[in-house]
């Protein structure tokens, strides 16, 4: 029988894949597919509790649905800031960008 | 029947997202990823969000994918061989992530939840309308501000700044 559980463990894991993903690649842009899917984990999360201690009011869908439109309008902006980076530093690792570092 | 087919969009879900985060050519991992965010919207349509499954795909793999690869085309030259490497943290990271994965796992299935006995809600567009005109109108309204917001300044951090000016 599936129940909550197996939901929630399955948000964990992906949540965990993305914050793997998030902090150890050198791509920026592989930063951002990390953090896309931490949200979508963020997002299972929120349904399956909707699904079985609300089932009547869907207020779990309704957040689900404005993570998903802050994460499009946060990789509009990510994006458009990688491209900013790119034209002064020809270059997308993130190791390189050390203009802060001491 | 429900099992097998949880098993296998989980197995589809986390497969998936292992390779998004291990693979060295950043295409490959693009491609994975929407593999991924459809696993995520099969889990949603078993989970009774059959509208939310809907907006996943669009939104996610229709929409968050094609801007990545975008993003990978003007961002990359040469080849793609070697574009998506480890950065020198990755061991650490490693054992935090997995220590992180062990917590929620023994987390989850200490806590009793309380979960409710109703049937679920089988016409989900109409409730969410409902709920989104009358009691979330306010952060309905904010979201398209929010986006409309993010849509002027991605165009403008992207295009840059004129240096003759």
């Amino acid at each position: 029988m599936i129940g909550l559980n197996h939901f929630l463990i399955l948000a964990g894991a992906l949540f965990c894949i993305g914050m793997f993903g998030a902090l150890s690649k050198r791509n920026a842009i592989a930063i951002l597919m990390g953090i896309e899917l931490m949200l979508n984990s963020v997002n299972i999360n929120l349904v399956a509790f909707s699904r079985f201690v609300t089932p009547k009011v869907l207020t779990g869908q309704i957040f689900a649905i404005f993570v998903i439109v802050v994460a499009a309008a946060e990789v509009a902006v990510g994006l458009a800031l990688i491209f900013a980076i790119y034209r002064n530093r020809v270059s997308v690792n993130v190791e390189d960008f050390d203009w802060l570092k001491w | 029947m429900n099992e097998v087919v949880f098993y296998i969009l989980a197995a589809i879900i986390v497969i998936a997202g292992l390779l998004v985060v291990s693979l060295r050519n950043i295409v490959h991992s693009a491609l994975f990823m929407v593999l991924a965010f459809i696993g995520v919207a099969g889990i949603y349509v078993m989970l009774g969000a059959d509208f939310l499954a809907s907006v996943q795909i669009l939104v996610y793999a229709g929409a968050i994918a094609i801007f990545m690869v975008f993003g990978i085309m003007l961002t990359q030259r040469g080849n793609m061989q070697q574009t998506n490497l480890f950065s020198k943290q990755a061991g650490v990271t490693g054992v935090v992530s997995l220590g992180l994965f062990g917590l929620i796992v023994f987390l989850t299935s200490k806590t009793d939840w309380i979960k409710s006995t109703e049937s679920i809600n089988k016409d989900t567009i109409p409730t969410i309308a409902d709920a989104m005109m009358s009691t979330y109108v306010v952060p309905f309204e904010v979201a398209a501000l929010l986006l409309t917001v993010a849509m002027i300044g991605a165009i403008i951090i992207a295009k840059g700044v004129n240096k003759s000016q």
